[in-house]
């Protein structure tokens, strides 16, 4: 009897350490060689074509600078899961998140280091949005503005504020709408955004979700979107959209740090902080334009005063006293969002 | 369980796969690492919480709903499911056509197709503005976005579970029952619901629980067809992202685990009806 216990402990021990000796050997191996080197962005849904071509631009002065080749690998999602994924051990190198709320989760994971906001330029965030209307040609329903959006039989998609960062931006924006409407009255904002929220035909849990769900599905009349995301699907289908600046919108800062813990283990340090440094270069903060983000650098926002409205009333986070509070006032279990479906 | 043992030993010869010592350790300890511990883990992370967080947990409104519509939509695409399936497999057992080994093989693409695809397909297709939802359009009926629509892509993933159960029982199940019931007068219907339902049920049952299992837990191919409004069209494995985009573990994980739960009573009961089953059909 004891033979068989030890015989099984023992196959059971090989067995396991087969195992994990199999999976462990993945991340090895892959920077040994000092002239190509590897970086993995971990960044959100929409950034995926301005990033195709940010990378391609980055190798080539990279490789001009430094002799290295460098390969960039994205990855690409909501923004809260990719950060939760980071967290979880995805080695990222540097993130490009949709807001700085999970950026700092990250932090507190221990993987950044604290500060991250103020190493890059404006709060680190080289390229900014906004938050815009999206509507079939012809805007049948005549929409206009955010007022518009809370009448009767007007179909709405816009995703998850609890999944996806792009739904806090368009909630926010709401809500600062109908702050100034209501005189500050919470309770009658209140009041307008369960309204809204009751035209939600499709809660996604992911900005590019909902964009499939317009675009693709065509379901409902608007979709509150990203201002990149809205412009993509303009190109794909010119004849198809047409986009509706509301009066009132919020800026929205994508924010992008580098993953300190990650990137010391990688030895990618430096190429790193060039990656994130490069975006602020006027070669890359016209790809952004191109790419539908608003150039951080005015002088070349200005290039794109043609493509953007330049003239919309934008509120920033701050105004809502920054990431923490409006998760604690808003987005978090019991708050706003959850009382609008409390009934 | 020791009797078996001694019968295996004793036949020399037969055995396939040798050293039962070394099987037995491989298999134990593959149990482990892929199934106890996970699922120990679920325990350990959510007893993190007290009892009565636990409780307020599991039992909010979005939380409750979420049970509401992951468990009758999947019960119900599991009652479908043994119908249809039953008939799918009587088709493929019992008739020869051409093109009966492809539709077999059909059978299992909802296991091979990844569920995120089949549920983007399917959101496609029922919309009101697909090929197939707009003809329900046109009568009023909207499939995708509401609980119908989730109860069609649970249907999706369960179908499999059904007839590969059935299958191979009603293969072995002898035609001269049911000679012998006709020639005795049973009617069609009367040897149906007597003669070979019966030897067919306990397989059936256990299709409808694996299928009905399925779907409670299922998310990739339910979360696009569904609304994902919350109270309404949220369905339970959601929300347990959702708690997880929130970085709340021990809240993904109470509400997993009475996932769990109620996913082992219903195998439990399905196990000990079969088990009753048997039982009276050999006293």
């Amino acid at each position: 009897m004891k033979k068989r216990i030890s015989a099984m402990v023992l196959t059971g021990l090989v067995v396991s350490s087969t195992l994990f000796t199999g999976c462990g050997k993945t991340q090895e191996d892959t920077t040994n060689d000092s002239n190509v080197i590897e970086l993995l962005n971990v960044s959100y849904d929409p950034t995926r074509e301005f990033y195709a071509a940010y990378n391609e631009l980055f190798h080539d002065y990279w490789k001009e600078k430094s002799g290295q080749e460098v390969k960039v690998t994205q990855s690409h999602g909501g923004s809260g899961s990719q950060a939760r994924s980071v967290i979880e051990g995805n080695e990222a190198d540097v993130v490009t998140l949709a807001l700085a709320h999970d950026v700092t989760a990250i932090e507190e994971a221990g993987l950044i280091e604290s500060g991250w906001i103020m190493e890059f330029d404006l709060d680190s965030s080289p390229y900014t949005s906004t938050i815009v209307f999206l509507v079939r040609k012809g805007n049948e329903k005549n929409i206009k503005d955010w007022d518009d959006l809370i009448k009767d039989g007007v179909e709405v998609i816009t995703p998850n504020p609890k999944t996806s960062g792009g739904a806090c931006w368009n909630f926010l924006a709401a809500w600062a709408y109908w702050q100034e409407q209501d005189g500050g009255d919470e309770n009658a904002t209140k009041e307008h955004m369960k309204k809204l929220y009751q035209n939600v035909l499709v809660l996604d849990s992911g900005a590019r979700g909902a964009t499939n769900t317009f675009v693709e599905n065509k379901q409902g009349d608007v979709l509150i979107a990203w201002e990149n995301e809205a412009y993509l699907s303009m190109k794909e289908y010119p004849d198809d959209y047409e986009i509706i600046t509301p009066s009132i919108s919020i800026l929205a800062q994508p924010s992008v740090a580098i993953v300190d813990g990650n990137a010391k283990e990688h030895g990618t340090e430096e190429v790193s902080a060039a990656y994130l440094e490069y975006l602020y270069s006027d070669d890359a903060q016209r790809l952004a334009g191109e790419n539908y983000y608003r150039p951080s650098n005015e002088a070349v926002l200005q290039e794109f005063s043609d493509q953007f409205d330049l003239n919309m009333n934008l509120v920033a986070i701050d105004d809502f006293g920054g990431w923490d509070m409006a998760y604690q006032t808003y987005f978090n279990d019991g708050a706003v969002f959850d009382q609008i479906y409390a009934d | 369980m020791e009797q078996q043992i001694i019968k295996v030993k004793n036949k020399r010869g037969v055995k396939v796969i040798p050293g039962f010592k070394l099987s037995l350790g491989v298999t134990l300890s593959m149990l482990g690492i892929l199934v106890l511990i996970p699922l120990a883990s679920v325990l350990i992370s959510a007893s993190q919480l007290s009892f009565a967080e636990f409780i307020s947990v599991v039992t909010s409104r979005q939380v409750m709903s979420g049970y509401v519509v992951s468990i009758s939509c999947a019960f119900l695409a599991a009652l479908v499911n043994a119908v249809f399936g039953l008939l799918i497999t009587w088709v493929l057992v019992r008739y020869d056509f051409p093109g009966k080994r492809l539709m077999d093989g059909l059978i299992e693409l909802p296991f091979a197709l990844p569920t995120s695809v089949a549920g983007i397909s399917l959101t496609y297709l029922y919309s009101d503005k697909g090929w197939i939802g707009a003809l329900f359009a046109e009568a009023g009926i909207r499939i995708a976005y509401t609980r119908t629509g989730i109860t069609i892509a649970m249907v999706f993933v369960g179908i499999p579970f059904v007839v590969r159960a059935v299958q191979p029982v009603l293969e072995k199940l002898d035609r001269q029952y049911e000679e012998a019931a006709e020639m005795l007068g049973a009617g069609r219907i009367y040897t149906f619901f007597h003669v070979v339902l019966p030897e067919l049920f306990p397989a059936l049952l256990a299709g409808f629980g694996l299928a009905f299992a399925r779907g409670i837990g299922e998310y990739g191919s339910v979360v696009f067809i569904a609304g994902n409004i919350p109270n309404k069209t949220q369905i339970a494995p959601l929300l347990i992202m959702t708690k997880l985009e929130q970085y709340k573990y021990s809240d993904a994980t109470a509400i997993a685990l009475v996932l769990l739960v109620v996913s082992f009573l219903l195998m439990l009961f399905i196990n000990s009806v079969q088990l009753y089953m048997q039982r009276f059909s050999r006293g």
